[in-house]
Protein backbone atom coordinates (compact mmCIF):
# COMPACT_ATOMS: atom_id res chain seq x y z
CA UNK A 1 0.00 0.00 0.00
CA UNK A 2 1.97 3.75 -1.15
CA UNK A 3 0.72 6.22 1.00
CA UNK A 4 -0.77 9.58 0.21
CA UNK A 5 2.74 11.69 -0.09
CA UNK A 6 4.21 8.63 -2.02
CA UNK A 7 0.84 8.43 -4.78
CA UNK A 8 1.23 12.08 -4.94
CA UNK A 9 4.83 12.05 -5.96
CA UNK A 10 4.27 9.37 -8.30
CA UNK A 11 1.87 11.27 -9.89
CA UNK A 12 4.15 14.37 -10.35
CA UNK A 13 6.29 12.10 -11.42
CA UNK A 14 4.62 10.31 -14.37
CA UNK A 15 3.17 13.90 -15.53
CA UNK A 16 6.50 15.73 -15.77
CA UNK A 17 7.75 14.80 -19.17
CA UNK A 18 4.48 16.36 -20.59
CA UNK A 19 5.65 19.64 -19.40
CA UNK A 20 7.81 19.47 -22.04
CA UNK A 21 4.90 20.19 -24.24
CA UNK A 22 2.77 21.98 -21.82
CA UNK A 23 5.52 24.49 -20.85
CA UNK A 24 6.42 25.80 -24.58
CA UNK A 25 2.24 25.68 -24.98
CA UNK A 26 1.67 27.42 -21.74
CA UNK A 27 4.35 30.04 -23.04
CA UNK A 28 2.54 30.23 -26.64
CA UNK A 29 -0.79 31.01 -25.45
CA UNK A 30 0.05 33.71 -22.78
CA UNK A 31 2.33 35.81 -25.67
CA UNK A 32 -1.01 35.35 -28.52
CA UNK A 33 -3.13 36.32 -26.24
CA UNK A 34 -1.30 39.60 -25.48
CA UNK A 35 0.11 39.87 -28.73
CA UNK A 36 -3.82 40.01 -29.83
CA UNK A 37 -4.32 42.79 -28.18
CA UNK A 38 -5.53 41.63 -24.81
CA UNK A 39 -4.66 42.62 -21.32
CA UNK A 40 -2.72 40.80 -19.75
CA UNK A 41 -5.05 40.30 -16.58
CA UNK A 42 -7.48 39.16 -18.50
CA UNK A 43 -5.15 36.82 -20.93
CA UNK A 44 -3.86 35.34 -17.16
CA UNK A 45 -6.86 35.27 -15.66
CA UNK A 46 -8.23 32.76 -18.24
CA UNK A 47 -5.41 30.40 -17.09
CA UNK A 48 -7.01 30.26 -13.65
CA UNK A 49 -10.61 30.26 -14.76
CA UNK A 50 -10.94 28.13 -17.56
CA UNK A 51 -7.24 26.31 -17.35
CA UNK A 52 -7.44 24.76 -20.77
CA UNK A 53 -5.23 25.20 -23.42
CA UNK A 54 -6.27 25.13 -26.23
CA UNK A 55 -9.51 26.23 -25.89
CA UNK A 56 -8.44 29.82 -24.23
CA UNK A 57 -6.29 29.96 -27.42
CA UNK A 58 -9.30 29.82 -29.80
CA UNK A 59 -11.27 32.03 -27.60
CA UNK A 60 -9.60 35.05 -27.84
CA UNK A 61 -8.76 33.99 -31.65
CA UNK A 62 -12.69 34.44 -32.25
CA UNK A 63 -13.07 37.08 -30.50
CA UNK A 64 -10.31 39.20 -31.82
CA UNK A 65 -11.60 37.98 -34.97
CA UNK A 66 -14.94 39.84 -34.50
CA UNK A 67 -17.03 36.99 -33.65
CA UNK A 68 -19.63 37.18 -31.28
CA UNK A 69 -18.94 36.39 -26.94
CA UNK A 70 -21.76 33.44 -27.43
CA UNK A 71 -19.81 31.52 -29.87
CA UNK A 72 -16.86 32.04 -28.24
CA UNK A 73 -18.38 30.71 -24.96
CA UNK A 74 -19.81 27.83 -26.75
CA UNK A 75 -17.03 26.82 -28.79
CA UNK A 76 -14.91 26.81 -25.23
CA UNK A 77 -17.76 24.57 -23.98
CA UNK A 78 -17.73 22.32 -27.17
CA UNK A 79 -13.48 21.93 -27.11
CA UNK A 80 -14.10 21.12 -23.42
CA UNK A 81 -16.63 18.34 -23.56
CA UNK A 82 -13.96 15.88 -24.18
CA UNK A 83 -13.87 15.86 -20.39
CA UNK A 84 -16.58 13.92 -20.21
CA UNK A 85 -15.57 11.37 -21.51
CA UNK A 86 -12.44 11.46 -19.11
CA UNK A 87 -14.98 12.27 -16.01
CA UNK A 88 -16.92 8.84 -16.88
CA UNK A 89 -13.45 7.03 -16.99
CA UNK A 90 -12.17 8.35 -13.93
CA UNK A 91 -15.60 8.16 -11.60
CA UNK A 92 -14.75 4.17 -11.25
CA UNK A 93 -11.98 5.19 -8.96
CA UNK A 94 -13.17 8.68 -7.87
CA UNK A 95 -17.14 7.11 -6.52
CA UNK A 96 -15.80 6.63 -2.62
CA UNK A 97 -14.50 10.11 -2.34
CA UNK A 98 -16.87 12.74 -0.77
CA UNK A 99 -19.48 15.11 -3.14
CA UNK A 100 -17.13 18.06 -2.11
CA UNK A 101 -13.82 16.44 -2.95
CA UNK A 102 -14.86 15.10 -5.95
CA UNK A 103 -16.18 19.09 -6.97
CA UNK A 104 -12.47 19.76 -5.69
CA UNK A 105 -10.49 17.14 -7.69
CA UNK A 106 -12.82 17.72 -10.74
CA UNK A 107 -11.02 21.06 -11.42
CA UNK A 108 -7.88 19.63 -12.16
CA UNK A 109 -9.15 16.89 -14.34
CA UNK A 110 -7.08 17.48 -17.94
CA UNK A 111 -5.92 15.87 -20.79
CA UNK A 112 -2.26 14.87 -19.09
CA UNK A 113 -3.83 14.63 -15.66
CA UNK A 114 -6.09 12.07 -17.22
CA UNK A 115 -3.95 10.26 -19.15
CA UNK A 116 -1.22 9.42 -16.95
CA UNK A 117 -3.81 8.72 -13.95
CA UNK A 118 -6.25 6.49 -16.02
CA UNK A 119 -3.19 4.23 -16.54
CA UNK A 120 -2.11 4.43 -12.79
CA UNK A 121 -5.59 3.44 -11.99
CA UNK A 122 -6.19 0.95 -14.09
CA UNK A 123 -2.65 -1.07 -12.94
CA UNK A 124 -3.24 -0.59 -9.33
CA UNK A 125 -6.56 -0.60 -8.64
CA UNK A 126 -6.36 -1.93 -4.98
CA UNK A 127 -4.47 1.14 -4.05
CA UNK A 128 -7.04 3.07 -1.35
CA UNK A 129 -6.31 6.93 -1.96
CA UNK A 130 -5.35 6.48 -5.22
CA UNK A 131 -6.64 9.53 -5.96
CA UNK A 132 -4.20 11.28 -4.94
CA UNK A 133 -1.90 10.43 -7.65
CA UNK A 134 -4.55 12.27 -9.99
CA UNK A 135 -3.79 15.18 -7.33
CA UNK A 136 -0.28 14.63 -8.31
CA UNK A 137 -0.46 15.09 -12.27
CA UNK A 138 -2.74 17.55 -12.20
CA UNK A 139 -1.35 19.72 -9.69
CA UNK A 140 1.93 19.87 -11.41
CA UNK A 141 -0.39 20.39 -14.84
CA UNK A 142 -1.95 23.45 -13.27
CA UNK A 143 1.31 24.84 -11.46
CA UNK A 144 3.66 24.82 -14.65
CA UNK A 145 0.39 25.95 -16.49
CA UNK A 146 -0.03 29.20 -14.68
CA UNK A 147 4.02 30.24 -14.57
CA UNK A 148 4.04 29.52 -18.16
CA UNK A 149 1.29 31.86 -19.24
CA UNK A 150 2.13 34.14 -17.21
CA UNK A 151 5.89 33.60 -18.91
CA UNK A 152 4.34 34.00 -22.19
CA UNK A 153 2.65 37.28 -21.22
CA UNK A 154 5.77 38.60 -20.02
CA UNK A 155 7.82 37.61 -22.88
CA UNK A 156 5.07 38.20 -25.70
CA UNK A 157 6.85 38.03 -29.15
CA UNK A 158 10.09 37.25 -27.97
CA UNK A 159 9.00 33.79 -28.02
CA UNK A 160 10.82 32.80 -32.08
CA UNK A 161 7.21 31.47 -33.50
CA UNK A 162 9.50 29.65 -36.24
CA UNK A 163 11.00 27.56 -33.45
CA UNK A 164 7.59 25.57 -34.20
CA UNK A 165 6.89 25.17 -30.77
CA UNK A 166 3.12 24.46 -31.13
CA UNK A 167 4.33 20.84 -32.55
CA UNK A 168 5.05 19.64 -29.54
CA UNK A 169 1.21 19.42 -28.56
CA UNK A 170 0.55 16.58 -31.15
CA UNK A 171 4.03 15.13 -29.69
CA UNK A 172 2.45 14.94 -26.09
CA UNK A 173 -0.34 13.31 -27.50
CA UNK A 174 0.94 10.76 -29.74
CA UNK A 175 3.16 9.39 -26.43
CA UNK A 176 0.24 8.96 -24.50
CA UNK A 177 -1.31 6.68 -26.98
CA UNK A 178 1.89 4.98 -28.74
CA UNK A 179 1.71 1.68 -26.66
CA UNK A 180 -1.81 0.79 -27.78
CA UNK A 181 -0.50 0.78 -31.41
CA UNK A 182 0.30 -2.81 -30.03
CA UNK A 183 -3.22 -3.27 -30.19
CA UNK A 184 -5.59 -4.00 -33.66
CA UNK A 185 -8.56 -2.63 -31.98
CA UNK A 186 -7.10 0.43 -30.30
CA UNK A 187 -5.41 1.14 -34.46
CA UNK A 188 -8.59 1.10 -35.49
CA UNK A 189 -10.31 3.59 -33.14
CA UNK A 190 -7.76 5.79 -32.96
CA UNK A 191 -7.53 5.65 -37.26
CA UNK A 192 -11.59 6.12 -37.41
CA UNK A 193 -10.96 8.72 -34.96
CA UNK A 194 -8.13 10.80 -36.60
CA UNK A 195 -9.73 10.52 -39.79
CA UNK A 196 -13.09 11.48 -38.40
CA UNK A 197 -11.27 14.92 -37.33
CA UNK A 198 -9.67 15.70 -40.72
CA UNK A 199 -13.05 15.14 -42.33
CA UNK A 200 -14.72 17.21 -39.78
CA UNK A 201 -12.29 19.83 -39.29
CA UNK A 202 -14.40 22.61 -40.90
CA UNK A 203 -17.50 21.97 -38.98
CA UNK A 204 -18.85 24.31 -36.65
CA UNK A 205 -17.68 25.66 -33.52
CA UNK A 206 -14.51 23.13 -33.73
CA UNK A 207 -16.65 20.64 -33.57
CA UNK A 208 -14.68 17.62 -34.87
CA UNK A 209 -12.90 17.72 -31.23
CA UNK A 210 -16.23 15.76 -30.19
CA UNK A 211 -17.69 14.53 -33.31
CA UNK A 212 -14.62 12.45 -34.13
CA UNK A 213 -14.31 10.71 -30.53
CA UNK A 214 -18.27 9.86 -30.81
CA UNK A 215 -17.71 8.18 -34.28
CA UNK A 216 -14.31 6.44 -32.27
CA UNK A 217 -16.35 5.40 -29.51
CA UNK A 218 -19.44 3.69 -31.58
CA UNK A 219 -16.71 2.05 -33.66
CA UNK A 220 -15.44 0.34 -30.52
CA UNK A 221 -18.41 -0.97 -29.31
CA UNK A 222 -19.02 -2.49 -32.60
CA UNK A 223 -15.07 -3.91 -32.50
CA UNK A 224 -16.34 -4.75 -28.69
CA UNK A 225 -19.38 -7.26 -30.06
CA UNK A 226 -17.11 -8.46 -32.84
CA UNK A 227 -14.82 -9.91 -30.31
CA UNK A 228 -17.45 -11.31 -28.49
CA UNK B 1 -17.89 42.01 -21.11
CA UNK B 2 -15.14 39.86 -22.07
CA UNK B 3 -14.36 38.95 -18.20
CA UNK B 4 -18.44 37.79 -18.16
CA UNK B 5 -17.64 35.43 -21.16
CA UNK B 6 -14.39 33.97 -19.82
CA UNK B 7 -16.70 33.63 -16.55
CA UNK B 8 -19.19 31.96 -18.29
CA UNK B 9 -16.88 29.94 -20.31
CA UNK B 10 -14.66 28.58 -17.02
CA UNK B 11 -18.17 27.50 -15.51
CA UNK B 12 -19.18 25.41 -18.76
CA UNK B 13 -15.48 24.28 -18.44
CA UNK B 14 -15.29 22.90 -15.39
CA UNK B 15 -19.09 21.53 -15.51
CA UNK B 16 -17.58 19.26 -18.36
CA UNK B 17 -15.05 17.97 -15.52
CA UNK B 18 -17.24 17.95 -13.07
CA UNK B 19 -20.58 16.53 -14.52
CA UNK B 20 -19.51 12.81 -14.98
CA UNK B 21 -17.62 12.63 -11.89
CA UNK B 22 -19.48 14.36 -9.18
CA UNK B 23 -23.41 14.68 -10.36
CA UNK B 24 -23.23 10.58 -12.70
CA UNK B 25 -23.32 7.20 -10.32
CA UNK B 26 -21.53 4.32 -12.19
CA UNK B 27 -24.68 2.84 -12.09
CA UNK B 28 -26.27 5.15 -14.34
CA UNK B 29 -24.34 4.30 -17.14
CA UNK B 30 -25.23 0.87 -19.03
CA UNK B 31 -22.21 -2.21 -18.79
CA UNK B 32 -22.03 -1.56 -22.82
CA UNK B 33 -20.78 1.86 -22.09
CA UNK B 34 -18.52 1.19 -19.74
CA UNK B 35 -16.68 -1.22 -21.62
CA UNK B 36 -15.99 1.13 -24.33
CA UNK B 37 -14.80 3.17 -22.17
CA UNK B 38 -11.30 1.43 -21.87
CA UNK B 39 -11.16 2.60 -25.61
CA UNK B 40 -11.32 6.87 -24.27
CA UNK B 41 -7.88 7.79 -25.11
CA UNK B 42 -7.35 5.95 -28.46
CA UNK B 43 -10.96 7.65 -29.25
CA UNK B 44 -9.65 11.15 -28.28
CA UNK B 45 -6.41 12.27 -28.71
CA UNK B 46 -6.31 11.49 -32.20
CA UNK B 47 -8.78 14.23 -32.30
CA UNK B 48 -5.56 16.38 -31.16
CA UNK B 49 -3.07 15.02 -33.08
CA UNK B 50 -4.39 14.41 -36.55
CA UNK B 51 -5.50 17.76 -37.55
CA UNK B 52 -2.14 19.45 -35.83
CA UNK B 53 -0.22 17.17 -38.16
CA UNK B 54 -2.01 17.25 -41.15
CA UNK B 55 -3.82 21.13 -41.39
CA UNK B 56 -1.65 24.03 -41.37
CA UNK B 57 -2.50 27.06 -39.56
CA UNK B 58 -4.67 28.74 -42.26
CA UNK B 59 -7.19 25.24 -42.20
CA UNK B 60 -5.79 23.72 -45.07
CA UNK B 61 -4.18 19.94 -45.76
CA UNK B 62 -0.29 20.05 -45.83
CA UNK B 63 1.58 18.79 -48.58
CA UNK B 64 2.48 14.92 -48.43
CA UNK B 65 6.54 15.61 -47.57
CA UNK B 66 5.70 18.55 -45.19
CA UNK B 67 8.28 17.99 -41.92
CA UNK B 68 5.31 17.96 -39.74
CA UNK B 69 4.03 14.08 -41.09
CA UNK B 70 8.18 12.59 -41.49
CA UNK B 71 8.77 14.15 -37.85
CA UNK B 72 5.64 12.41 -36.47
CA UNK B 73 6.66 9.24 -37.80
CA UNK B 74 10.09 9.32 -36.52
CA UNK B 75 8.16 10.11 -32.94
CA UNK B 76 6.03 7.49 -33.32
CA UNK B 77 8.66 4.70 -33.84
CA UNK B 78 11.22 5.86 -31.18
CA UNK B 79 7.76 5.91 -28.84
CA UNK B 80 6.80 2.65 -29.67
CA UNK B 81 10.31 0.86 -29.07
CA UNK B 82 11.36 2.91 -26.37
CA UNK B 83 7.94 3.39 -24.00
CA UNK B 84 9.20 7.00 -23.13
CA UNK B 85 7.82 10.09 -23.48
CA UNK B 86 11.22 12.71 -23.18
CA UNK B 87 12.53 10.67 -25.84
CA UNK B 88 9.48 10.53 -27.67
CA UNK B 89 8.92 14.13 -27.49
CA UNK B 90 12.41 14.97 -28.16
CA UNK B 91 12.89 12.64 -30.92
CA UNK B 92 9.71 14.33 -32.73
CA UNK B 93 10.57 17.48 -32.11
CA UNK B 94 14.06 17.46 -32.75
CA UNK B 95 13.64 15.78 -36.42
CA UNK B 96 11.54 18.45 -37.10
CA UNK B 97 14.19 21.22 -36.37
CA UNK B 98 16.39 19.31 -38.52
CA UNK B 99 14.34 19.06 -41.28
CA UNK B 100 12.78 22.84 -40.86
CA UNK B 101 16.01 24.65 -40.46
CA UNK B 102 18.42 22.54 -42.72
CA UNK B 103 16.86 20.44 -45.10
CA UNK B 104 13.53 22.17 -46.17
CA UNK B 105 14.78 25.59 -45.96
Amino acid sequence: MLSKKQLFTRGMFDVAPHMLSVIPFGIICGAIGVELGFSPYLVYGMSIIIFGGASQIVFLQLLSGGASSLIAVTSVGIINSRHLLYGAVLSEYLNKLSFTKKLLISYIVVDQAFAESAKFFKNNKSEEHLHYHLIGTGWTLWTCWQIATLAGIILGSFVPEELGLKFTIPLTFIAIVVQDLKKLDHVIVMLVCGISSLLFFNAPLKSYIIISPIIALFVASLVLRLKK
Amino acid sequence: MTWLSIIIAGLLTYFTRMAMIALVSREMLSERFKEVLAYVPSAVFPAIIFPAIFINDYGAFVEIHDPKIFAAVIAIIVGYFSKNIISTILSGLFSYWLLIFFIFN
